[in-house]
């Protein structure tokens, strides 16, 4: 099958969606601070932050369902900015699936279609067409409240994609779903994006679910963006503390700059790969807990970079990986934490109270300001 | 490549947007205005003519505060204040123990028959607050047969209004308690349990506080409610002045309407003060019940049952005595002199003195009024609480529609004299006609019916609209296919309680009929007046055979509509 963009017979040059400038206070609350964004044509973009970030508000001003105070948004070349939403070209799948409950699933799926003066003929084709696509070729009898959460969440995508829209909203999709279920829908959901190459828009807290699931993140932070960037740029080099922070979990150690790649922290020293202060400036550096190699006392940890006598003060257990927390042995360094998998603390011995040497790449360290 | 964020908040420049309207957006905004309108004409309106001819002599003249001065410096009228209140309170430091107790029993206790009592104890909805006069004029009136259980105090006066208002405010104090106590939370019992506490304190700390609200609630209802009424110290009150009944006698008897807005007013009063104390307890309310609350399943105790099972069995006694008087009233020839079964009164008594025709007005009415009543109540409701756009619009509706609440009848009904029957009001045709008795009622039941609209809209996903919108469906087609058959539970409830109250009222359209549109309730006053007590009774027996009528009826289409689409209201639990 074959998912059929309304606009994409006209393929106009540059990004499908484009938000310039897009701001929006709720009284006294700036829900969004000038948001610019530029969408392309078949991505799939998650917009990730903690609650109040402003990503569910953004995704309503983009479907017309709230107004922004300022900005431009340009939908496939035309400007939208001031469309009413039911003039827009969109569908929505909410958190809460928003069924009709009365009315059958295949009704559901039908709802949009029916409006659009088809066929009887056509809508049951592509009803069909569309429950066979999600998986649930005999549910079209049944009543919402007869199947599980995720089937209802399933339906609700097939009712948003029935009418084949150029953009696909999905509003915190997953969050009322058990963890399982999350797990599988999360794949299905992108395989059907990527099978009908429709723009699609995602949004949620769940930084798993962004970096599995998306071609690009938006990182915001109180209605503002603090990064875009493919999963892996998000995580392996943050551009702002609040990204860093947010996504994984992170060691941050305070430093002045000592000029050639070096920092002094506490009482140690460290080189990084880049970027280079200027001596005497202040900085964080951000350190992942698995970019931290523990060697056991006795294991060749000579010449590895930025090698540190060290002591392993707890293991935590958390399957294939444990949490080892690191004492360093200087004065003025926090405490770490690295992130070793279950063999290495059994073969390394990695008790608390063990005496180890931790090593750490320059370019694992990340400098912020 | 990592793209940072270009510019941290900073005021951004930028001229404001001014989002499209859509003809369909308009055209609910449009409606939302009209029904703003609406309320305005038929609530404001009147209210407002009260106030400005209380400041008028009957000249027109602006004279201030002058006719307060001369009502209060009447001592007869001065007593008709204090008898008021006195009387009210009376009524609710008693009805309210009775109806917690029938509610504690019905909630927490195994006692057999805890519908039926329920029923029963509900019943008293069903008659116009005449019946109750009628009833105790029958059983302790100057022939009653009880009439030396009083020893020697007439039953004409405040011992009357009080017994026969206990008896009409009765269901109304239940409906709200029993709510109260069944949003309670089994899991606190079955925690003051685990700790050993006994009995009575678990009574003191979970069930009282739990209850208080409700308490509250229905304690200013059955004071209002006893403020306001007129037609039982009308019919028992002998010479005993109250409020209500000065109006009616200002208006009616001397055609004074100034001297009634005055009382009015004061009226207003009272009542006002419970209103607001109700309102702002039930703001307190919210998140009292989580939605983790598991209901309290009592369990079977024999003494306590018995106990709870004795008082309920006498209660709901004394409920059918007063009821089986006014019904076994109109099945006899004469009380007391002649026992004998006869249908005279309904023949002889309605039939042929030409009073039926009132009966089918009052049917009529409530029909008008449960069927306009409910389209105009939930299609504004829909409108206020799935549309979007003029805030201020939406707060000024949501004022309105609490305001009736806290006007009595009689007041709403001087109102609308003075307003509709105003030369210069390009309405004043609607005067004397069944249509302005429908809008009164509707007006004046209208809280009550807009927050059971409000409840069940809210308990609606509030993303449908947005879902139809996304796939370009009008608003309103997703009224008529999902709204309405998801809430039709709640809009044929709010078509029983209008259609039962435009069955029973009195006190607002009393002053509104004019003779071939007299309703029943009237004309059980008119006919009491004229000492035809049987025909009276009988017309009483009549509105309460129609509204019990309705209720089966509404029960009936309710429990078929519930089967019907159990499907989906009631689904299995999901594979």
């Amino acid at each position: 099958m074959r998912h059929v963009a309304p606009s994409s017979e006209k393929e106009a040059s540059g990004p499908y969606l484009k938000l310039d400038n897009v701001s929006k206070s709720f009284g006294k609350f700036r829900a969004l601070t000038g948001v610019a964004l530029a969408i392309e044509r078949g991505e799939l973009v998650t917009f990730l932050g903690p609650s109040g970030c402003g990503k569910t508000t953004l995704l309503r001003i983009i479907a017309g369902l709230e107004s922004q105070d300022t900005g431009t948004i340009i939908q496939g070349g035309k400007d939208i900015s001031r469309l009413p939403a039911i003039k827009r070209d969109y569908g929505i799948v909410f958190q809460s699936y928003a069924l009709f409950p009365n009315l059958t699933i295949f009704d559901n799926v039908a709802y949009g279609l029916v409006n659009r003066r088809k066929g009887m003929d056509e809508i049951r084709r592509r009803v069909a067409e569309l429950l066979k696509l999600i998986g649930l070729p005999d549910s079209g009898e049944k009543y919402p409240g007869q199947l599980s959460g995720g089937q209802q969440q399933r339906i609700a995508l097939a009712r948003a994609l029935a009418t084949s829209p150029g953009l696909l909203l999905l509003d915190e999709p997953l969050s009322a779903l058990d963890a399982l279920e999350r797990v599988r829908l999360r794949g299905e959901i992108r395989a059907l994006q990527q099978r009908l190459g429709v723009t699609t828009v995602l949004v949620t807290h769940d930084q798993e679910e962004a970096l599995s699931m998306a071609d690009r993140i938006v990182v915001m932070n109180q209605g503002h963006i603090e990064q875009v960037g493919t999963p892996r740029e998000i995580y392996e080099t943050p551009a702002t503390p609040f990204a860093a922070d947010f996504i994984g979990k992170v060691n941050v150690l305070a430093a002045v700059a000592e000029g050639g790649g070096r920092f002094r922290a506490g009482g140690i020293t460290l080189t990084v790969a880049r970027p280079d202060l200027a001596a005497g400036t202040a900085a964080r550096i951000y350190l992942r807990p698995e970019d931290v190699a523990v060697h056991a006392n006795g294991a060749a940890a000579a010449g590895a970079p930025n090698a540190l006598p060290a002591t392993v003060t707890k293991v935590e257990f958390l399957g294939a990986f444990c949490m080892v927390g690191i004492a360093i042995a200087a004065a003025d360094v926090p405490a770490l934490v690295a992130n070793v998998p279950r063999h290495a603390v059994d073969a390394g011995g990695l008790d608390p109270g063990a005496a180890v040497t931790i090593s750490i790449s320059p370019s694992a360290l990340r400098v912020l300001g | 490549m990592s793209t940072p964020a270009a510019s941290l908040p900073l005021p951004p420049a930028g001229t404001a947007v001014k989002p499209l309207l859509h003809w369909q957006d308009r055209l609910a905004q449009g409606l939302l205005v009209v029904c703003c309108a609406a309320l305005a004409l038929f609530l404001l309106g009147p209210l407002f003519m009260i106030l400005v001819k209380s400041v008028q002599n009957r000249e027109g003249t602006f004279v201030g505060l002058l006719q307060f001065q001369e009502y209060l410096a009447t001592p007869r009228l001065r007593q008709s204040i204090w008898n008021t209140l006195w009387v009210a309170l009376i009524v609710t430091g008693i009805t309210i123990p009775l109806a917690f107790t029938f509610a504690y029993a019905l909630t927490r206790s195994c006692m057999p028959g805890r519908s039926m009592f329920r029923v029963i104890g509900l019943t008293p909805i069903l008659a116009p607050s005449l019946l109750s006069a009628i009833s105790f004029i029958q059983w302790f009136g100057n022939q009653g047969m009880l009439k030396g259980l009083l020893g020697g105090t007439t039953v004409y006066g405040p011992v009357g209004i009080v017994i026969s208002s206990i008896y009409a405010t009765f269901p109304h104090a239940l409906m709200i308690v029993l709510t109260a106590l069944l949003l309670s939370d089994g899991r606190l019992y079955e925690a003051a349990e685990s700790l050993g506490t006994r009995t009575w304190r678990k009574f003191f700390t979970i069930t009282l506080p739990g209850a208080k609200y409700g308490l509250v609630s229905a304690a200013m209802v059955v004071f209002s409610y006893t403020v306001s009424d007129f037609g039982i110290p009308k019919v028992i009150g002998g010479n005993f002045n109250v409020l209500a009944v000065d109006i009616f006698k200002q208006v009616i008897g001397q055609q004074n309407f100034n001297k009634g807005a005055v009382v009015s007013l004061i009226l207003l009063f009272p009542v006002l003060v419970a209103f607001i104390v109700d309102w702002t307890m039930q703001g307190k309310q919210q998140s009292q019940f989580s939605a983790r609350a598991v209901p309290y399943a009592p369990k079977p105790k024999a003494w306590f049952d018995s106990v709870m099972f004795a008082y309920c069995l006498v209660v709901a006694l004394l409920l059918l005595a007063v009821l089986g008087m006014a019904i076994y009233t109109s099945f006899i020839k004469l009380w007391p002199y002649d026992k004998s079964f006869s249908l005279r009164h309904y023949t002889f008594g309605l039939i042929d003195a030409g009073v039926i025709g009132s009966f089918f007005n009052s049917l009529k009415m409530a029909f008008a009024s449960a069927l306009f009543g409910t389209t105009f109540i939930f299609g504004c409701a829909y409108l206020l609480e799935k549309t979007r756009g003029m805030p201020g619009t939406r707060a000024m509706i949501r004022l309105l529609a609490a305001i009736p609440m806290g006007v009595p009848g009689m007041v709403l009904g001087l109102g609308y004299i003075l307003f509709f029957n105003h030369p210069d009001n390009p309405l004043n045709g609607l005067y004397h006609t069944l249509t302005i008795l429908v809008l009164s009622t509707m007006v004046h039941y209208y809280t009550s019916s807009h927050l059971t609209a409000v409840t069940a809209l809210k308990a609606l996903d509030a993303e449908f609209e947005s879902v139809s919108a996304s796939l370009k469906v009008p608003f309103y087609k997703t009224f008529h296919r999902v709204t309405v058959p998801v809430c039709l539970p709640a809009i044929l409830d709010i078509g029983r309680y209008l259609f039962v109250n435009a069955m029973v009222t009195i006190s607002a359209v009393v002053f509104l009929y004019a003779p071939d549109t007299q309703l029943a309730a009237v004309a059980i006053l008119n006919l009491d007046e004229a000492g035809e007590i049987g025909p009276a009774a009988a017309m009483a027996t009549l509105i309460v055979s129609a509204s019990t009528v309705v209720c089966l009826l509404y029960a009936l289409v309710t429990r078929v509509l519930l089967t019907r689409t159990q499907a989906w209201r009631a689904p299995a639990p999901a594979v």
